[in-house]
C-alpha cells in the first residue's frame, strides 16, 4: 500500500490523469452565450421590465382598483385614481412604479384583475440615472404598446398551468 | 578615436546604410525587446484562454478576432488609469519596485540564445548569469511588499521570499546535474551538446533528436525543474506571494495603473524565461525535434519559440488544474524532497559519468 502511493507520488500520477481530464474539458464544447450577440431561453414565466397593457380597441385596461398598490410588499406602486374628463369612467391620473425599489415578485400581476399591469420578458432596461428608473404611466403604457406582442403570447402560453 | 568608432559601430552600426561593419547592438536589443513584449502579450491571452478553456468558459473573445487584442487593451485600460500611491508608502521605493521586476526579467534574457548562437551576449557562464537574474526578481517583490507600508503586501513578500530562496536551492542543483553532462555554463554550448550526444546517438537513430535531449536521461530532474520553475515564478499551484484567497492580492494589493502594469509584465516575462530555461536545458534549445528535411526547413528560432509555448502551455494547465498548496506542504517539497532528491542525482549522475566516461567532449568529435 505504502509502496503503492510512493510510486503514484514520484510518478506524478495525480497530475497527469488531472491533466488529461482537463485535456478533455479543454476541447469540449463551451456553454458560455455570446451574450450581447445571442440571448439565453427566457421563460413564459419570467418577471422583468413591467408594462400596462390596452385592449385591443385602444382602451387601457387599467381601472385604478389600487390592488397591486396594497398588495406591492415594496410599496413600489403608487396610484391616484379619479374620473375621466371624456366619458367619467374610473382611470388612474397617475400610476408610478419605482423600480428600483421594486423586488419583482410578480405580486402585481397576481393582483390585477384586468391583466393590466404585467411583469414583460425584457430585462434590458438599465440606465444612467436613477431617476430614470422611475417608471410613470406613459412609460408603462409604452412598454405595454412595444412588447404587447410577447406579452400576450407569453400569458397564453401560461394559461393552461393556471 | 578608433575605439570611439568602434563602440559605435558595435552600438549603432548599420550595414546595408554604407557605414558600419556589423548590425547595431541596439537595434539587436530593440528587436528582441520588442518581439519578447508582443510575444508576452499574446502568452498572457494564451494563459487566460487555455484557463477559460478548462473551465469550460470561452475566455476573453471581444476585443479583435477571438480576443487576440485582449492584450493591448488591457495595456491601454492600466495606462490610462490613475496610478495611486497610498498616503503611508516610501513613493520611491513604491515605484522602484515594478520597475525592478519588470528590468529584471527582461535582463535575463540577455543571454538566452533564440537559435544558435543568437544571444544578446553569449557569455560563458550564461546559465549562472540566468540564476542570478532570477533570484534578483525576489527583490522587486520584497521591495513592493514593504514599501506598501501595509499588512497583506508584507506578508505575500514575506513568503514570496522565503518561497523564491527554498527553491533556487533545488534549481541550482538541477542545473548541476545538467552542467555536469554537459561541462559548458554556456547556454549556446549546453544546446549543442544535446543535439551531439544521448539516447538517440546511443541507438543508432541519430536523426530521433528529441531523444537525445536531456528530458529523457534526466527525467526526475526535467520534472523537479518543472514544479520548482512554478514555484521561482510564483506561479499557481504556488502563488503565496499573491495568494488572492487570503491576502487580498498579495504584494501588489496596493498597486494600480502602470506600476501593477510593470508587475505583471515582469512576472509574466520571468515565466517565459523559466520556459526558456527549460527549453535550453532539457528540450534542445533551438534544435528540430527530429532531424530531418521538414522539420530542418523551419528556421531555430520558431522551434525555440514553439517549445517556450508548450512549456507554457503546461504552466497554463499546471494554474488551471491544480488546486493550491499550503504553505508548510510548500516548504515540505522544497526541503525534504526535491532537496534530498536534486543531490542525490548530482551525485548519481556524477558517478555514472565518471565510471562510463559519458558527457560531452566540447564537439572536438
Amino acid at each position: 500500500m505504502r509502496a503503492g502511493q510512493l510510486l503514484n507520488t514520484l510518478l506524478l500520477k495525480e497530475f497527469v490523469s488531472a491533466f488529461f481530464l482537463a485535456m478533455r474539458y479543454f476541447f469540449a464544447p463551451k456553454p458560455t452565450i455570446n451574450y450581447p450577440f445571442e440571448k439565453g431561453e427566457v421563460s413564459p414565466r419570467f418577471r422583468g421590465e413591467h408594462a400596462l397593457r390596452r385592449y385591443p380597441n385602444g382602451e387601457e385596461r387599467c381601472i385604478a382598483c389600487k390592488l397591486c398598490e396594497a398588495i406591492c410588499p415594496a410599496q413600489a406602486i403608487t396610484i391616484e385614481a379619479g374620473p375621466r374628463q371624456n366619458d367619467g369612467t374610473r382611470r388612474t391620473i397617475r400610476y408610478d412604479i419605482d423600480m428600483v425599489k421594486c423586488i419583482y415578485c410578480g405580486f402585481c400581476q397576481e393582483a390585477c384583475p384586468v391583466d393590466a399591469i404585467v411583469e414583460g420578458p425584457n430585462f434590458e432596461f438599465a440606465t444612467e440615472t436613477r431617476e430614470e428608473l422611475y417608471f410613470s404611466k406613459e412609460k408603462l403604457l409604452s412598454n405595454g404598446d412595444r412588447w404587447e406582442r410577447e406579452i400576450a403570447a407569453n400569458l397564453a402560453a401560461d394559461a393552461p398551468y393556471r | 578615436m578608433d575605439f570611439l568608432l568602434a563602440a559605435l559601430d558595435y552600438l549603432l552600426g548599420i550595414p546595408f546604410l554604407g557605414w558600419g561593419t556589423q548590425i547595431g547592438f541596439v537595434y539587436k536589443a530593440l528587436a528582441l525587446l520588442v518581439g519578447l513584449l508582443i510575444f508576452t502579450a499574446f502568452i498572457l491571452l494564451g494563459d487566460r484562454k487555455v484557463w477559460a478553456a478548462v473551465q469550460l468558459r470561452r475566455g476573453p473573445n471581444v476585443v479583435g478576432p477571438f480576443g487576440l487584442l485582449q492584450s493591448f487593451a488591457d495595456l491601454l485600460k492600466f495606462v490610462f488609469k490613475e496610478a495611486i500611491i497610498p498616503a503611508g508608502a516610501d513613493k520611491v521605493l513604491f515605484l522602484l519596485a515594478p520597475l525592478i521586476t519588470a528590468t529584471l526579467a527582461l535582463a535575463g534574457w540577455a543571454v538566452v540564445p533564440v537559435s544558435d548562437g543568437w544571444a544578446m551576449a553569449n557569455i560563458n557562464v550564461g546559465i549562472l548569469y540566468l540564476l542570478a537574474i532570477s533570484s534578483l526578481g525576489v527583490y522587486g517583490v520584497i521591495i513592493g511588499g514593504w514599501a506598501s507600508n501595509s499588512k497583506y503586501p508584507f506578508f505575500g513578500s514575506i513568503r514570496a521570499a522565503a518561497q523564491m530562496v527554498s527553491y533556487e536551492v533545488s534549481i541550482g542543483l538541477v542545473i548541476i546535474t545538467v552542467l555536469l553532462c554537459v561541462g559548458s555554463l554556456n547556454l549556446n554550448d549546453i544546446v549543442i551538446a544535446q543535439s551531439e550526444m544521448g539516447l538517440a546517438h546511443a541507438l543508432g537513430v541519430p536523426w530521433l533528436s528529441f531523444l537525445n535531449w536531456f528530458w529523457l536521461p534526466l527525467f526526475p530532474m526535467f520534472v523537479v525543474f518543472y514544479i520548482s520553475a512554478l514555484a521561482e515564478t510564483n506561479r499557481p499551484p504556488f502563488d503565496f506571494a499573491e495568494g488572492e484567497s487570503e491576502l487580498v492580492a498579495g504584494f501588489m494589493t496596493e498597486y494600480s495603473a502602470t506600476p501593477y502594469l510593470l508587475f505583471m509584465l515582469g512576472e509574466y516575462i520571468s515565466i517565459l524565461l523559466m520556459c526558456a530555461m527549460t527549453t535550453i536545458l532539457f528540450l534542445g534549445g533551438w534544435a528540430a525535434p527530429i532531424d530531418l528535411p521538414p522539420f530542418t526547413w523551419i528556421p531555430g528560432i520558431i522551434w525555440f519559440f514553439i517549445k517556450v509555448t508548450l512549456v507554457f502551455f503546461m504552466f497554463a494547465m499546471a494554474k488551471a488544474i491544480v488546486p493550491r498548496y499550503r504553505y508548510d506542504q510548500l516548504m515540505r517539497i522544497g526541503w525534504k524532497l526535491f532537496l534530498p532528491l536534486s543531490l542525490i542525482m548530482v551525485v548519481i549522475v556524477a558517478f555514472v559519468l565518471q565510471l562510463t566516461g559519458w558527457g560531452w567532449n566540447g564537439g572536438v568529435a
